[in-house]
Order: structure tokens, then sequence, then C-alpha cells
């Protein structure tokens, strides 16, 4: 393993050193189990649950470990970097920040202290929808307040973990689009308890996907939610889920760098372990100078998302630094993923060296949770100060 | 009754570890340090005895470079209640002898007054395998190495050790010296609240001049070389050449 000099608090790297004990219980193997039978880790996620790290953000008097996003960030980079999947948890870090920062004094009660044992799992965000993704503004899941419930209609699509959630934060229009004031206005955040949820008018559709990611179709037919699981103001629910957008980002750029660092450090033990020609592969430049040049990236990208965290912690704006840094990290981690592969040859390819599984898990976030064209296109317009594309 | 548990930073063990090229030890520059693993295992009984009602106290001691303090700090994380760390060397690379180690600790238990120390048998960076008997001897205490079983029974310790030949049953008068061995427990790892716990756990600074012991090396290093390289292997065309190959190259069967 390359050991980076770090300048982090010592309770940081400490935290590094646990989840990586964790993850040394949890083999590749079964992480490559779990994506050839699309299997959940739910030992793996219980126990990093159970050990505090998954409520590292939750407040302590939530019973929280009351951290910051750089803890957080060191916590899911140690899972990826020892080959694991940490996207099959990491919204439960954080999508729990919507009622942490929106959520009413009896919601945060009902709900925080819970989330941070594990008994409550809240990791699925209800926003995306078949014809709206990136433009979120425009969806058209309808809540309609009908005494003292809301009753939802409508789909969503690549919602995530749905089936290994207890919660939801669901994003739905309350208002029509027609009558808007503004493009964010008439959306309306809720907590949807998804405990029996299937007999009461929601169907669950898993989506066969590259990566194991238990990812879902949801259609809701008069689906009812009790007005008391609103969260935030009616109508204003695009900020409930938008503000905790950075986090997310972050968090997901960190899980990046821990594959970029996974693939450099699998890359470097393979050229200097196998002997073609009676010489270490690593021995040729034409081999070692795109790993050398993966690290190089993969390092930078670890400073961006260093930076954007250690801004977020301090309450700063972060909006540029949290998709630089997602977009850095996750074409840093491709390239060391392509890169990693490709040192292996033909050995590349055998799941067996979990590289190939380990190289689609992190080619997703090139997508998800932004795609990188958004991502140029927000530096662009509010960075650089070019013209809006869009 | 108090346990003392010394702990040593070393080499991390998935450290894939480099020769200096002067050929004086090995590179310790941004590798990763981790608490010896048969001390975490020493650590790991200590809180054991602790939690079934044995001891009262479990102090952690470092002696080595201030950055011990992240060792110790993994220590009290796990469950020690307080560390002492002895800063004895400047260098990184520069090792503390067993000898000087265990007259340090031998001031440490005068201070403390423990009843036990327990420790790893051996440290896995240069395996020497040599203070906790050093220490028992200063001490003129008992000592009982490569345990795999600790049981306290009053002022006796009934110790499984695994030797050449199997296991064997020892009882100690206390206070002892008790090395471990691998297979005694599996050491925990720390929790979340318990890592935010152990920064506010008492961590005591001394330094070798404290105990008045002198650490400058007795022992010269003459030379540090690696495993000789693995050979690539052969792939072999039949059942039958393999066979010749064991039989004739080899010598095996």
């Amino acid at each position: 393993m390359i050991e980076t000099p770090r300048h982090e608090e010592e309770h940081v790297s400490e935290i590094r050193s646990a989840v990586r004990a964790i993850c040394a219980r949890y083999s590749e193997d079964y992480w490559k189990d779990l994506d050839a039978t699309h299997g959940y880790p739910t030992e793996f996620v219980a126990e990093l649950t159970e050990s505090g790290f998954l409520g590292c953000l939750i407040p302590e008097e939530y019973g929280g470990a009351g951290l910051g996003l750089p803890e957080a960030c060191a916590i899911l980079e140690e899972v990826s970097r020892a080959g694991g999947h940490p996207g099959a948890a990491h919204a439960q870090m954080y999508v729990m920040g919507s009622v942490l920062r929106h959520g009413t004094a009896e919601q945060k009660q009902k709900y925080l202290p819970k989330v941070a044992s594990g008994e409550l799992r809240l990791q699925s965000f209800g926003v995306t929808e078949p014809t709206t993704g990136t433009d979120t503004t425009s969806l058209k899941t309808t809540a309609r307040r009908e005494g003292d419930t809301y009753v939802v209609n409508g789909q969503k699509v690549w919602i995530s973990r749905v089936q290994h959630s207890d919660l939801m934060v669901l994003l739905a229009r309350t208002k029509p689009i027609e009558q808007r004031s503004r493009k964010t206005d008439g959306l309306s955040a809720f907590i949807v308890d998804l405990r029996g949820a299937e007999e009461r008018g929601l169907t669950v559709k898993p989506i066969d996907a590259m990566i194991n990611h238990h990812s879902c179709e949801l259609f809701f037919d008069d689906f009812e939610i009790p007005a008391e699981n609103l969260l935030g103001t009616e109508h204003e629910g695009f900020r409930v889920v938008m503000d905790g957008m950075n986090a997310e980002r972050i968090l997901i750029a960190a899980e990046c760098v821990g594959d970029g660092r996974y693939f450099v450090d699998k890359a470097v033990a393979y050229a200097n372990d196998r002997v073609v020609f009676g010489r270490p592969i690593g021995q040729n430049q034409g081999v070692s100078f795109p790993i050398a040049k993966a690290y190089a990236k993969v390092e930078a990208a670890s400073l961006m998302v260093d930076r954007a965290a250690a801004l977020f912690a301090a309450g700063k704006p972060c909006g540029a630094e949290a998709n630089m840094a997602k977009m850095l990290a996750a074409e840093a981690s491709w390239e060391a993923g392509d890169t990693c592969l490709q040192t292996h040859g033909g050995f590349g390819i055998s799941r067996e060296y979990h590289i190939e599984r380990k190289l689609r898990e992190t080619r997703l976030y090139q997508i998800a949770p932004i795609s990188t064209n958004l991502i140029l296109s927000y530096v662009s317009e509010h960075v650089l100060g070019m013209p809006r594309s869009f | 009754m108090k346990v003392l548990v010394p702990v040593k930073r070393v080499i991390d063990y998935n450290v894939k570890v480099r020769v200096k090229s002067d050929g004086s030890g090995v590179d310790l520059n941004n590798v990763k340090m981790s608490m010896n693993p048969f001390d975490e295992i020493a650590v790991e009984e200590a809180i054991r005895l602790k939690e079934a009602g044995k001891v009262e106290e479990v102090i952690a001691v470092s002696i080595g470079v201030k950055q011990a303090q992240e060792t110790l700090r993994t220590a009290l994380a796990m469950g020690a209640d307080r560390a002492i760390l002895v800063v004895a060397a400047d260098d990184v690379h520069q090792d503390i002898e067993p000898l000087a180690v265990a007259k340090i600790l031998k001031g440490v238990v005068e201070q403390e007054q423990p009843g036990l120390v327990l420790c790893g048998k051996q440290a896995i960076d240069n395996d020497m395998n040599a203070t906790g008997q050093m220490l028992a001897a200063l001490l003129g205490w008992s000592q009982a190495t490569f345990a795999s079983k600790v049981e306290i029974e009053g002022d006796k310790a009934r110790v499984t050790r695994e030797v050449d030949g199997g296991l064997q049953t020892i009882a100690v008068a206390m206070p002892a010296v008790v090395t471990v061995d691998l297979r005694l427990n599996e050491p925990r790892y720390a929790s979340l609240p318990n890592i935010m716990k152990a920064k506010k756990k008492p961590l005591d600074e001394k330094t070798a001049e404290d105990y008045g012991v002198d650490v400058s090396p007795r022992l010269e290093i003459v030379g540090t070389t690696e495993p000789a390289a693995r050979k690539a292997g052969v792939m072999v065309g039949s059942v039958d050449e393999l066979v010749d190959k064991l039989k004739n190259e080899a010598g095996v069967i």
C-alpha cells in the first residue's frame, strides 16, 4: 500500500485504521459474490453502523459522533480503498442531512437517534424521474393535500437502496407547474415510511444494471403520506434536497479517491511481481509511466476533495470545489482503473482479480450523482462567468 | 490491580518493506506505522481482564519517537484507561534496543506498581523477542511467555503457553510479566465513539532521562538485505514431466 503523507488530525488517521480493520473482515471475495448474486452487504453495513461510523455526521445530541465531512470522507475512502463498495451504505451517512437541517424538533428527535443506531435505515432519496433527471425543477410526481395526508401519484427512477431502507426522502410537486412563481417553487419534500409501503400503493421494481447498486424504479398509485411527514416548508422542498448535494458530491469524490488508490496499489504490486522476459513488467516504462501518471492524478484529486471537505466543514461556500472534486476524482479513479486493468493484461478481466468489478463501480461516478457535463456547465457559468448554456 | 501494557509503534504489517539504500535498515519514510500486532493482542487481553472485573485499570506505555502517541491513542480507543509516552528518540529510524526498553519499563513499573505486565511476545519489526523476558529479570518477577490463554486466580496467573511440542500450562506467582502469542484473542477495532473518547483520556509524556536510562545502542547493524526474490515459475507440459522434475530436479519425491 502506498501511504501518502497527509496533514490530518490524529483522530482521522485513527478512523482510517479502524475502518481498515473492519474492511479486513470482509474480503474482496465477499464483494465479488455480492456482485454476482446482486446481494446486499447486510453484515458489513451492520458492523459499520454498530461501530458508529455511519453515524459520523449526526450530532452527538442525537446519538451520532458529531463529526464533519473530512472524517466522513476518510471513512468512505477507506471502504473503497479496501476493495469494498461504499455505495451500498454511504447514503445512510448523508440523507439524514435533510432532516437535520430542515426537520422540525419532533422529526429530528423521532428519526435521528434511530438513524444513528441503525434501527432506521434512511438511505434513499426519491428525486429523479424518467423524464426529469438533471432538470429536477420540472419533475412530475405529484403530492396532493387531502386533509391530514398527501396523496402521491407518479413515477421515480434510479432510486437506490429502496429495498434496504426503512425511510426515504421524497421530492414531489405540490403546486401545478403553471402556477409556480419561480422554477424551484412548488416542490415539497417528505419523509416516506417504506415499511409496508408496497401494500399501500408503492410498486418497487429493481433495475438490472451494470453495477450492484440496488437501484429501483418506483411507481406511486394514490400513495398516502401523513401530513406531519412534510419535511421543511411546503412548496420549498427543492432547497431541502439541494443543500445536501454538496456533501454528497464530496463524499462520493472521496470514494473515488479510495478507488483510485486501490487501483494504484494493485497495479504497482502486480507490476513489481509479474515477471515476463525475465524481469518484472514494472521495469518497462510503458507499464510504469501510466501507473505513475494515474497516481499523480489521484493525488491531485485527493487534494481537491480535502479542500472541498474543509470548506464544507467550515460552513463556507463550496459548490465549485465540491463539483470539481467529484469530477476530478471520478476521472482519476477511472484512469487508474483502466491502467490497473491494462497492467494486469488478460488477468485484469478475470473476476477473480476484482479489478473489472471495481472499474464498473467507479465508472458510475462520472454519471451520478451529477454528470460531468453538468459540472463543467456549473463551473463555466458560476465560477468563470461565461453564458448559461441551458 | 493495574495492568501495564507496553506497545510499540512498528511498520504496518501490510506494508511491503523497502531496505534503505545504505543497508542500515528499513525505510520508514512515508510508510504506514501501526501498533505491533502482538501488542494489540496484549491490549485486548488487558481490556478483557478489566471487563471481567479482574483488574481496575489498564495503562498503555510506549517508548520511542513522539509519533508513538498515535499508537497510544489506538490503545486508548480500544479501551485502555490512560497512557504514558516515553520519548527516547527523535529520528523515526532509531530503534530503542530491548534492554533499554526493559530498563525504562522497570522504571514505569516502579512508579505505577501494576500487578501484571502484558506485552507482545515480540515486535514484528526486529523480531527480538527479548523485552518481556529482560523486564521480568530486571524486576525479579515471574515470567510466562508465548501465552495463548491467561487466567488470573488470586495471587497466581495460570498461563497456557504455545511451545514446540504443543501446549504447556503453568501457574506463576503474581506480580508477573506475561508475553502474548498470536492465538490468545482477536483484538477489537476501535469504534468511532471510542476514538473520540480516547482524545480526552490522559496521556503523560516523559523522557528516557526521567528514568535515568541511557538508550544509546549497544548493537551495531552490520547490514540489512531483502530476502532473495522468488524465481519465476515454469509451465510443465505433462504430469510425467512434473513427476520427473520433482524427482530429478527438486529431489522431493
